[in-house]
């Protein structure tokens, strides 16, 4: 019988001194487990592009951190080709962890206990990951990324950088200044999370505010005779008939 | 509903060197003689007269009286809140009496006679008084709750775990900043707990704030970034504890701890024309969950300088130029020196 393969495990904390308890803790699993640390990483952002790199079965995960949470990273993450189990780190979210509690997602309060971690990594083998939807239900805020399969990667899109949105049969383009990307997703769902920072000039498009520079008349275009600009962007979109009264309030607002 | 806390705070003259307690004085004693003159009056149409004719006794023997209590201050405070209180009332009989003498020297009308004034005056004083001992008291369940906001929200449990994680980190590859790291928090942790009523040395606030500062400096390394401008501050200036603190606090979440970025937080302490001032700023950053708990600090701090220092003190705060801004401004008050009980002759 060959040696049980070590357990890959990647950790990501934004705050050093946690990464490198955790890495002590790791340490003292092994005596009971082998256990592998495949890498570290300081943000969402940063673990995504480490596990595009290595594989890890596990991720230690805390939940708090700056830009992207550790809720939304594990969204990200479960796009990857083969998805790591999550176990969340937490100090102190009374609602993330009643959430975790009621959907049987792995968490450890901290300051984790070396027998936790180890019962934890023990256990994980038998548990399924989080479905995203799950997570989307724990963190109902926005997320700050969209992430966009492509060649075999995850791309992050920084949601502050997104142009607009436009609906395309199954999909959603997102486009920004640079590139347009694919999404699975539903522009409707898309308007409910982006409310506060897009809005809806046309049944298929969503323009993000901050790069919405205003509207212009045109005749041939649109049934409305109004066309959105935006900024950065040489193009002009369609707003519909509906929206009308929202070209004119905002013409109005910034003559 | 009183509070256990409510009695044990101690009645107190009001300090007659404050502008504020001068203001309030005036603005009672001026609503007295109106409702005087009302009183007096035998028509409604005489009533401004007889108020002008009232004020032109009444305010002179306030002023002298506020400037005798002002001269006398510190032996008021000294004595017994109860010898304090007769004092001052005395002293309120002798100034309007002294008035009363004057008025009668520059005119031979009518001024009244001597006892009725002598009481009038003792009225007055008694208003004066009792409404600043009420208003200590209304104040007072501030610091209670003070105590108590130190207890529950100051110590943002996100403090104290992820605190305790980063010496838990030190504790088998740096054992010696471990150690530095426990005593801060251990003396930190003993004045949050501590019974916040008495008024502390700007030093010890400052220290406390630098010890804070380390154990933050700890978790976020790099990211935060701190510069002290103190080097000329009053080190003996008396102030509430725990004003600059929970300030900081709210710096490092909102300023630094928020972002993934580096941020610089800034403290200036000065001191110009016998007033203190502390500029805190820290970068602002409008995402995120923001100002709730902060809003709750100010105004807790706010009420809390207020109490002490009445409207001698300020606190306000700005977003300018991508920085959060707070500036305080309360009067230069050294401490007493205890050497003032050994110079008997």
């Amino acid at each position: 019988m060959s040696p049980p393969r070590a357990l890959r495990v990647a950790v990501c904390d934004d705050e050093a001194p946690a990464r490198s308890r955790l890495r002590e803790l790791l340490a003292d699993c092994a005596a009971s487990m082998p256990v592998d640390v495949v890498g570290e990483a300081a943000s969402g952002v940063q673990l995504l592009a480490l596990l595009q790199e290595c594989e890890a079965d596990v991720v230690l995960l805390d939940v708090r951190m700056p830009g992207m949470d550790g809720l939304e990273t594990a969204r990200h993450l479960g796009k990857l080709a083969r998805p790591p189990r999550v176990i969340f780190a937490t100090a102190f979210d009374a609602h993330a962890v009643n959430a975790f509690e009621l959907q049987a997602v792995d968490y450890l309060l901290k300051p984790i206990r070396g027998e936790r971690l180890l019962e934890a990594l023990l256990r994980l083998r038998s548990l399924e990951p989080a479905p995203r939807e799950v997570l989307r239900e724990i963190s109902p805020a926005p997320r700050t990324h969209l992430s966009v399969p492509e060649r075999g990667r995850v791309l992050l899109v920084p949601v502050a950088d997104i142009l607009y949105l436009r609906a395309e049969l199954k999909y959603v383009i997102v486009r920004t200044a640079s590139a347009e990307h694919l999404v699975e997703d539903s522009l409707v769902r898309l308007e409910q999370e982006f409310e506060a920072s897009f809005i809806r000039i046309h049944r298929s498009y969503l323009v993000a505010k901050r790069h919405l520079a205003g509207f212009e008349r045109n005749g041939e275009d649109g049934d409305s005779g109004w066309v959105a600009v935006v900024k950065g962007l040489p193009e002009r979109l369609p707003v519909s008939r509906r929206q009308a009264p929202l070209a004119r309030a905002f013409g109005r607002m910034r003559p | 509903m009183a509070s256990i806390g409510q009695n044990r705070y101690p009645d107190r003259l009001p300090d007659f060197l404050n502008a504020g307690v001068w203001a309030r004085s005036v603005l009672l004693v001026t609503a007295l003689c109106f409702a005087a003159s009302l009183a007096r009056a035998p028509h409604w149409q005489a009533v401004p007269d007889d108020f002008v004719e009232v004020v032109a006794v009444t305010l002179p023997a306030l002023v002298l009286w506020l400037l005798a209590a002002a001269a006398l201050n510190r032996l008021l405070q000294r004595l017994s809140y109860a010898g304090g209180l007769s004092a001052a009332a005395a002293l309120a009989v002798l100034c309007a009496l002294g008035v009363r003498q004057a008025a009668s020297w520059m005119q031979d009308s009518d001024v009244g006679d001597a006892p009725r004034q002598a009481a009038l005056a003792l009225f007055a004083a008694a208003a004066v008084l009792g409404f600043f001992h009420l208003r200590g008291r209304a104040l007072s369940p501030a610091l209670t709750e003070a105590r108590l906001q130190a207890l529950q929200a100051r110590i943002r449990p996100h403090f104290l775990f992820n605190s305790i994680n980063a010496v838990l980190s030190l504790v088998r590859t740096e054992p010696r900043r471990a150690e530095a790291a426990l005593q801060d928090m251990a003396e930190l942790f003993r004045v949050l707990m501590a019974d916040n009523r008495q008024l502390v040395p700007l030093a010890d606030e400052v220290r406390l704030c630098r010890q804070y500062l380390e154990l933050e400096q700890l978790r976020l390394g790099e990211r935060l970034r701190v510069q002290w401008h103190a080097d000329k501050m009053p080190r003996d200036a008396m102030m509430p504890p725990l004003v600059l603190q929970p300030l900081l606090e709210n710096a490092v979440n909102h300023g630094v701890e928020s972002s993934a970025e580096p941020g610089v937080v800034s403290i200036n302490i000065y001191e110009v024309r016998g007033e203190v001032h502390v500029m805190l700023r820290n970068p602002y950053r409008q995402d995120g969950a923001h100002h709730g708990g902060n809003k709750m600090a100010i105004g807790n701090i706010r009420e809390r300088l207020a109490l002490h220092f009445d409207a001698e003190a300020a606190l306000e705060s700005r977003v300018r130029e991508g920085a959060y801004q707070v500036h305080i401004r309360f009067p230069y008050v050294r401490a007493p020196a205890p050497a003032d009980e050994g110079k008997a002759p």
